[in-house]
């Protein structure tokens, strides 16, 4: 049987005294598109950040196409990898951030040729040409030279996402890409991220976007208090929630 | 006062101010050369999670701040070779100087790393940057652009404390002008002119800094 793109097993995450997920499993497989919803507190942030390793966690497994993320287990001893096997599978997936995480002081196509000359060890004219590509992609070909600073929320946040795409991840994970953003600027990005699910993008979404969930997921994650308290195909599970928590959800988001 | 000006005994010994302002620069230049290298290591140390880095970080930063330059000076000239550690008054007054401007510029860096949002360096790590490469080519470069214009008041105050190496006779222009005015007498038209090229001399640097500053602007 093949690996499970991304497999979560019992994940456990503390913050100090706090447990912010309490046993979480989970599977994707490629291609699949997910979103994780629930309200603030909920742990989804978290839980994606887990995933490449921003944050540590102390109890469970994750497994990308089969191998084992951040930690070893020998003699019933677990340990943090070492930071360069750390920063090779951080290269298994690509993040785009609420906050978009832009370096200011780059232009915008150096922001997507940085990970692809310092990490995948491209020549840097082959790498522009593949941050280009990125760039048109995303509809901002034409903004390559611009700094950050120099573009729109919604810019920045594509730029962000093709820095990260650019990477060729087999995995993207998004963290409320659209929260940040004036109402006017969401559907760029949307529609940036639309497509790329179309294009068959294996991606993790935390999102509060209801309706946009609804549309692209294949899978809804609903998460509550640290654990997935439901999950489905959006189309069967948001007309019909089993759980009252999730109907309770749905019923104060912006979907109706 | 009967006292009539006369610039006469200075211009005839102006080269030797001359070569004192520049030796002056060159020590500055080595000590915050060495002193950014010593600042930027101080500033991460201070900054890191582990207490082993952070104690010894701020150990120095304490004395070193807390301690005058003066004393400094001297202690590293005359109590240093009591025990064995014999440096020559040019080599003796860098290090000094480096390890001065060290602890002040250590605290300058700290200040401009924590402007730094913390999301850029999980921008860096999740596109599979080592920390080493996130610090080098995202950490530093954010760093230098947010300290650069207190770090023109730094280097320009440490410019001046050059004149403190006249305690040990290194030959800089406060040297100069001292000895110029003890054999000619001339001791208002000697510290005018002396004054006159400090002045000149940091007016001159600050406007440097703020070129590097404009140069350095991120277009917005």
């Amino acid at each position: 049987m093949p690996d499970h793109l991304l497999e979560i097993e019992d994940l456990h995450k503390s913050f100090g005294e706090t447990e912010v997920l309490k046993g979480v499993d989970f599977t994707m497989d490629k291609g699949d598109v997910v979103s994780v919803i629930g309200s603030s507190g909920s742990g989804k942030t978290t839980l994606l950040r887990c995933i490449n390793m921003l944050e540590e966690f102390e109890g469970g497994t994750i497994r990308i196409e089969g191998e084992v993320i951040g930690y070893t287990t020998a003699g019933g001893h677990r340990r943090r990898k070492p930071e360069k096997e750390i920063a090779r599978q951080r290269a298994l997936t690509g993040m785009a951030f609420q906050q978009f995480n832009l370096f200011p002081h780059m232009s915008a196509i150096d922001n997507v040729t940085l990970g692809l000359i310092k990490v995948k060890k491209l020549p840097k004219e082959e790498a522009r040409a593949v941050a280009m590509r990125w760039l048109d992609r995303v509809g901002l070909g034409e903004r390559a030279g611009h700094y950050p600073g120099q573009l729109s929320g919604g810019q920045q946040q594509r730029v962000a996402i093709a820095r990260a795409i650019a990477m060729n991840p087999h995995l993207m994970l998004f963290d409320e890409v659209t929260s940040a953003l004036d109402p006017e600027l969401v559907n760029e990005v949307l529609q940036v991220i639309r497509s790329l699910a179309e294009d068959g993008m294996s991606m993790l979404l935390v999102t509060h976007e209801m309706r946009f969930a609804h549309e692209v997921s294949d899978i809804v994650v609903f998460m509550n208090d640290g654990v997935i308290a439901e999950m489905g195909n959006p189309r069967e599970i948001f007309p019909n929630p089993s759980t009252r928590r999730l109907a309770e959800f749905l019923k104060t988001s912006s979907f109706n | 006062m009967g006292y009539t000006l006369n610039f006469d005994a200075v211009w005839r010994s102006f080269d030797l101010l001359l070569a004192g302002l520049a030796l002056g620069l060159a020590l500055a230049f080595a000590a915050i050369l060495l002193g950014c290298v010593i600042g930027l290591v101080t500033a991460f140390a201070l900054l890191a999670k582990s207490r082993m880095a952070r104690m010894p970080a701020g150990l120095y930063v304490t004395i070193i701040r807390n301690t005058p330059i003066l004393v400094l000076i001297l202690f590293t000239y005359f109590a240093l070779p009591e025990l064995g550690i014999r440096l020559g008054k040019i080599e003796s007054f860098i290090l000094t100087l480096a390890i001065y401007s060290g602890a002040y510029l250590a605290e300058v860096f700290r200040g401009g790393l924590l402007a730094i949002p913390p999301g850029l360096r999980e921008a860096g790590l999740a596109i599979g940057l080592t920390e080493m490469q996130i610090r080098t080519s995202i950490i530093v470069p954010l760093m230098i652009r947010n300290v650069l214009p207190s770090l023109g008041s730094t280097i320009i105050s440490l410019f001046k404390d050059t004149s403190l190496a006249a305690a040990i006779a290194v030959p800089e222009l406060t040297f100069e002008a001292r000895k110029i005015n003890v054999e000619t007498f001339r001791v208002i038209e000697t510290w005018i002119v002396a004054s006159l090229m400090y002045v000149a001399t940091c007016t001159a640097l600050a406007a440097i800094m703020r070129k590097v500053e404009q140069r350095l602007t991120v277009p917005r």
